[in-house]
């Protein structure tokens, strides 16, 4: 046995990856199901997306205090009963705001489904936004901000998406505790009645779904004032800052930098994002990756440092983040510049990019594994209005690019002058 | 039902094997029976600063990574007190990789000075922006050497201080390796889609030739019943008041370990739960509050912790903690609350088994605890329990003497 040697593989080139189609369903009022039936754990995660998220309100913090309030009471319920009814089952509801959508999501055992529907059925329909549950949860939101302000690498995420952004865009917006403060309980009250009660809404179910689910969700969700979405939101235009170059001195005693190196970016639509995900790869996106073999392993500037594409909907950005040693900060920074000049004069040679291109197949056959993935990334394609072909598409780009097309596309995007860039200490 | 089937090498190394043939990758999993509460008092964080070095280089390959990538695999590692887990996930077809070079760092390391050099420094940054860069970074660091006079969970696996971390020697990490690092104390899972012949064959082929090592005692000091209450107030640069109480628990092994992991639920496992309906909700003393336990094979703490409400004082908001417990205490849960958190365990416990990773380091941490089947019968310790265990449970752990508690407060009073 050669030790030295390793064993023969099956390059990841030649697996075959494919999404496994979801079906369709419309309930009576028009709602769309997404469903994926498999798994062996006889469990469901069942998530109602709805046009909500920050794009559509007329005042800061009013959408994700909606989007909180729909668990803290109902006409028949209270916020206790409404949790109650959920952990009695061993089931979890919870709810996320995001900027064009907003969640209410379901974890169960399957068997437990048709007593749960009909509570989401309630709390979509008859959710009355108590004033004391909105005033407990300011003054909690207020606390957990005052706290969140504390950290570096909190303060330096609100700032770049500002720059990136605007502070006016949903993208770059951030609630301060006044404005936290200043959520009126009519507007929230108003906010519910149009973007949840009377809102679109679209279903992506998965896991072991009961035989008679689209029945059941008929009975309760079908009934409801919900429509299918259009699945577009406003069009709001960023106004990104002129200057490029921030040092905010946040905390005299801090030992670290939050660092964040940002560009925007087009979204998914654009021709060239395929792409850009592999070059990202090879930029900072795994372990293995230039920035952290370079910073990390080699330097030991930081714990870990990543780059990524933003996951927005209408314009993007692609960022670096990093917390690095206050001493050697500017250090780090110098060295993702050098990295992305090395991309741009030096073609990527062809063992790393076959490493790379094995990588993240592996990691892709890896992440359809099982019913939750396989939803989430056709969630995503369906949000993100790309074509079903997405998917396939983005497997031929990683099987098929070449280093020159890296590099080309590291001259186009990967230019230091073009990113902003922020130490927060 | 969690299938596996298992067996030992002639080197002692026992190997679990769980074929899932419904994916297409495999997980290979190696537990080390080592964690930080095996360390030196002198040399603390070494079993995790450790961890970091095992993904330097070994013998006959100069980097771990690489080859895994090239095999599209990924991996990680973690470090608690009582163990270190090493694990990765790859295609099935690939699994002989994940054997070679699983194998080669068990044999031996490289040990590269350099290597050694920067993970230091990583390490470093690590306890930076995960303890001092954060507020309330440094109260579990409190909080051990409060509740724990003897037994090395006194200090976290990250380490007492960054100057043990910076003044480990090659020699320290060579020995660490020597006493550790063998098949004697090493537990090998593979999961997904592989067979148990395959594996057999892998592992008589890659681990077998491995001397076996001495299997380690770990002679931990016990912690002494402690005796009277300790109470510490601290006073940091943090915005809010917050409020923390620990009482010692029993050990992982024990049968009332699962009837505390349910009182946690109770006092705070939802909205629904007691601590935050009557504290969050009705009283408004805390915004935020949790109830969890260590979950360490020896006896552990259960712990109460929240942020108190600005204008509420720690000695109102502690007040108020004692009385749900002296509540609980005299009156027990009704059968409803029994039900409803066995309910969440027996739910909790399926959408973990989801992934397949998890149910090769469930499989992997059973069997370090001495029986991997616990993974399928688990869930019969938690149904057994009554709501009479509760209240025994309860009336032995809630006692003041068996307590530490601490304010940490802000510093900046406005």
């Amino acid at each position: 046995m050669n030790r030295t040697e390793m064993p023969p593989i099956k390059d990841a080139l030649h697996f075959d990856l494919r999404l496994k189609p979801y079906d369709y369903y419309e309930l009576n009022n028009g709602v769309p199901v997404y469903a994926i039936h498999a798994g062996a754990q006889e469990v469901l995660q069942l998530e109602l997306v709805f046009y909500a998220g920050n794009f559509y309100e007329s005042q800061k913090g009013i959408a994700a205090a909606t989007n909180f309030l729909l668990k803290n009471g109902t006409e028949q319920r209270s916020a206790f009963q409404i949790n109650e009814d959920f952990e009695y089952y061993g089931a979890y509801c919870n709810r996320a705001c995001y900027n064009e959508t907003a969640v209410i999501s379901l974890h169960t055992l399957s068997k437990h489904t048709d007593k749960l529907l009909p509570v989401l059925e309630d709390m979509i329909s008859n959710s009355t936004m108590p004033e004391d549950e909105l005033s407990i949860y300011k003054q909690n939101a207020v606390q957990r901000l005052t706290v969140n302000l504390k950290k570096s690498e909190f303060v330096a995420d609100r700032l770049i998406n500002g720059y990136l952004y605007g502070t006016s865009h949903p993208y770059g917006t951030s609630n301060n505790t006044d404005d936290i403060e200043a959520i009126p309980v009519d507007q929230v009250r108003a906010f519910y009645d149009r973007y949840y009660r009377n809102g679109q809404c679209a279903i992506f179910v998965a896991g072991h779904l009961p035989a008679n689910l689209i029945e059941s969700m008929n009975r309760t969700l079908g009934g409801l004032k919900l429509s299918k979405p259009t699945f577009t939101a406003p069009e709001i235009l960023p106004a990104p800052a002129a200057e490029k170059k921030y040092r905010i001195e946040h905390d005299a005693n801090g030992v670290q930098g939050a660092i964040r190196i940002a560009t925007s970016f087009p979204n998914r639509h654009h021709p060239d994002f395929k792409k850009v995900m592999v070059l990202n790869t090879v930029f900072g996106g795994f372990f293995g990756s230039r920035l952290m073999s370079n910073i990390r392993e080699e330097k030991g500037y930081t714990y870990g440092i990543y780059s990524y594409l933003q996951n927005h909907l209408a314009t993007t950005a692609w960022m670096i983040s990093t917390e690095a040693g206050k001493d050697v900060a500017e250090s780090a920074i110098a060295e993702v510049y050098h990295e992305m000049l090395k991309l741009q004069t030096e073609p990527v040679g062809a063992d790393e990019l076959m490493l790379v291109k094995n990588y993240m197949l592996g990691s892709i056959l890896g992440d359809l594994d099982g019913p939750f993935h396989i939803i989430g990334r056709w969630k995503n394609i369906i949000l993100n209005r790309v074509d079903a072909s997405y998917f396939d598409e983005s497997i031929q780009v990683i099987k098929t690019i070449t280093p020159e097309e890296l590099q080309q596309l590291a001259k186009q995007y990967l230019q230091p002058e073009h990113f902003y860039e922020l130490v927060v200490v | 039902m969690i299938e596996f089937d298992k067996f030992e090498l002639r080197n002692g190394l026992r190997v679990l094997v769980h074929p899932d043939n419904s994916t297409p990758m495999a997980v290979v999993d190696v537990i080390y029976d080592v964690g930080a509460r095996d360390e030196d008092p002198e040399k603390t964080g070494f079993a995790h600063l450790f961890e970091h070095l095992m993904f330097g280089g070994s013998q006959h390959i100069p980097v771990y990574d690489e080859p895994l990538q090239m095999a599209g695999g990924e991996n990680n590692a973690f470090t608690t007190n009582d163990l270190t887990n090493y694990y990765c996930q790859l295609p099935a077809e690939n699994l002989e990789t994940a054997f070679w070079l699983e194998s080669d760092r068990m044999l031996s390391l490289k040990f590269s000075k350099k290597s050694l050099e920067v993970q230091r420094k990583v390490v470093c940054e690590e306890f930076k922006e995960h303890y001092i860069n954060k507020p309330y970074g440094d109260v579990w660091h409190i909080i051990r050497e409060m509740a724990y006079t003897t037994h090395p969970y006194r200090w976290m696996t990250i380490g007492k201080n960054l100057k043990h971390i910076e003044d480990a020697t090659l020699d320290d990490v060579k020995a660490f390796f020597k006493k550790h690092y063998n098949p004697s104390n090493a537990i090998l899972v593979v999961a997904g889609n592989v067979t148990t012949e395959r594996v057999r064959e892998l592992a008589e082929k890659w681990f077998e030739p491995i001397e076996s090592g001495v299997k380690l005692q770990h002679n931990i000091p016990a912690e002494p019943e402690q005796k009277e209450a300790r109470r510490k107030t601290v006073y940091a640069d943090v915005p809010l008041d917050a409020f923390y109480k620990v009482w010692h628990i029993y050990p992982r092994s024990d049968q009332r370990y699962y009837v505390t992991d349910l009182i946690t639920e109770i006092l705070s496992g939802g909205g629904s739960s007691r601590l935050f309906q009557r504290l969050v909700k009705e009283k408004q003393l805390f915004s935020q509050i949790d109830c969890f336990h260590f979950g360490s094979y020896d006896p552990g703490l259960l712990v109460i912790e929240g942020k108190l409400v600005k204008g509420v004082t720690p000695e109102e908001a502690e007040k108020a903690v004692m009385e749900e417990i002296s509540f609980l205490k005299e009156n027990g849960i009704s059968e409803t609350e029994l039900e409803k958190v066995k309910n969440k365990t027996e739910s909790a416990m399926a959408f973990e088994d989801m992934s397949l990773m998890n149910r090769a380091s469930s499989l992997a941490m059973y069997e370090l605890m001495g029986d991997a089947n616990l993974i399928n019968t688990e869930l019969l310790k938690y149904q057994s329990v009554t709501r009479n265990d509760i209240l025994n449970v309860c009336h032995h752990i809630f006692r003041e003497e068996n307590s530490s508690t601490l304010y940490y407060l802000s510093n900046k009073k406005s």
